[in-house]
């Protein structure tokens, strides 16, 4: 019969044994040798059924299909442009998957994206050799004009966005602020009020150093409210 | 004559004090501090990020590199000259070598992680310190590891058999010093150097010391990464 040696929602190391039996399977983070199963990388357990596998809490973000990121162009090429990706991997956005404007043959693309600016878009593909290409063409998926970029860990965005995006969307209703949250730990803020932009950016990284603490929604809730005209300088 | 009992009044068998940390360093992707004794080691990972010069590439999967440096005032005998030498090259190269085996590049092509480990303070045993501190901080920036990599040196003085020496022990005209990395789950050894003459059966026994003293610090790292997380939560 087998055995789990680890609770639920412990941090592990890499090499720990998680289970010891073939009654589990290893999943993310996780990897068989002989009858046992052992953590490879660090991470916080968690047990789904018979399937053990590890959520990460730290680490360089990794283009994966279908995410939404937020990236800065950093280079024209010629028949699209080339974005930062915060991750290993720079990605390609291509002329046709950034817009259904007409685009003339020679034209100067920096008159559509230039060089410098922020775009949010969708990953549509990764390849073996991690060759990213990206599409704007989606409901959100646009240029980015003015506001503010902050990074946070990408890991952590999921509790940024919350249950349902219920963590950011209590951040829109306190500072009035329009964020966007991108899954490679890109985070876009603008507001009207520039106390307000600043509450936001902090709530944002309060969540980013709390993010494995009990009761977050609470804490950040009551953070808010504590502050809710705004605040007039970044700690 | 015989070394029979230590300088600093250890038994022989008997490690410096360990400390360890992970998480010491703020901006880097991952990070590790690990002390024994009076020395001490900082280690920073930063990536999987792009790898320039492009030549050095690897499609295959990304690339470990490891840098070692010991600061110009870390040890307790002359000014160290900052800037690679022939040794801390040499120590560089081994250190990638003794951390390859464990780590899993095979999601990074044409990738490279980076490891600087930085020794602010010297008391024999750097490399040893700074393998410690590099498995740390490996694992803290998420990088995807079988094992962890715990390394000590082992050696021998006049003609006694001795755990993690100083580096008056280091240094005596009479010493062999051993340093050894060892992967903590299947016990293999990753790195093993050897400065001065040993018959075979102390070298035998000079790895039964260091099987002994790194699941010691086996226990110290695994301790350093989980509080990384626990001491800020409630």
């Amino acid at each position: 019969m087998g055995e789990m040696k680890v609770n639920e929602k412990e941090i592990v190391v890499p090499g720990e044994t998680l289970a010891e039996g073939m009654d589990y399977l290893p999943s993310y983070g996780t990897h068989r040798a002989g009858d046992k199963i052992l953590a490879s990388r660090l991470g916080l357990v968690s047990v789904e059924g018979k399937v053990i596998k590890l959520v990460p809490l730290s680490g360089v973000y990794q283009p994966k299909r279908g995410d939404t990121i937020i990236g800065q162009v950093v280079e024209i090429l010629l028949s699209g442009w080339r974005i930062s990706t915060n991750s290993a991997y720079p990605a390609v956005l291509n002329m046709k998957d950034a817009t259904s404007e007409f685009i003339a043959r020679g034209a100067d693309l920096s008159k559509y994206i230039a060089i410098g600016d922020y775009v949010i878009a969708q990953i549509i593909n990764v390849t073996s050799q991690k060759l990213v290409d990206l599409t704007m063409k989606g409901p959100g998926l646009r240029k980015l004009k003015g506001g503010r970029i902050i990074n946070v860990n990408a890991n952590k965005v999921p509790r940024i966005i919350g249950k349902q995006g219920s963590m950011v969307s209590m951040i829109k209703d306190y500072t009035a602020c329009r964020i966007l949250v991108g899954q490679n730990g890109i985070v876009w803020i603008q507001g009207d009020d520039p106390n307000k932009e600043l509450l936001a950016v902090e709530t944002i990284k309060k969540i980013e150093r709390e993010a494995h603490f009990v009761g977050l929604t609470d804490r950040i809730k009551n953070f808010l409210d504590a502050n809710k005209a705004g605040i007039t300088k970044l700690s | 004559m015989t070394y029979d009992k230590r300088f600093d009044g250890r038994k022989f068998d008997e490690t410096r004090h360990m400390e360890a940390k992970a998480g010491v360093i703020k901006r880097a992707a991952g990070s590790g501090w690990f002390k024994i004794g009076n020395t001490e080691a900082y280690a920073a990972v930063y990536g999987p990020r792009e790898m320039y010069p492009r030549f050095l590439q690897n499609p295959e999967k990304g690339v470990l590199r490891c840098h070692y440096n010991m600061m110009p005032f870390s040890s307790a005998g002359d000014r160290v000259r900052p800037g690679p030498s022939r040794r801390s090259k040499e120590i560089s190269m081994v250190t990638e070598r003794a951390l390859r085996p464990v780590v899993d590049l095979s999601e990074y092509p044409n990738a490279v992680v980076d490891v600087f480990i930085e020794l602010p303070q010297t008391d024999a045993g750097t490399r040893c310190a700074g393998i410690c501190a590099a498995s740390i901080a490996l694992a803290d920036a998420g990088i995807s590891m079988s094992d962890l990599v715990c390394s000590i040196s082992a050696g021998k003085v006049e003609d006694t058999m001795l755990l993690d020496l100083t580096y008056e022990e280091d240094s005596h005209e009479m010493g062999v010093d051993i340093p050894m990395a060892m992967l903590h789950n299947s016990k293999q050894i990753s790195l093993l150097q050897m400065d001065g003459e040993l018959p075979p059966e102390d070298l035998k026994r000079a790895i039964e010391l260091v099987k002994k003293g790194c699941d010691q610090i086996y226990e110290v790292q695994k301790q350093a990464l989980k509080n990384r997380f626990n001491e800020t939560k409630d």
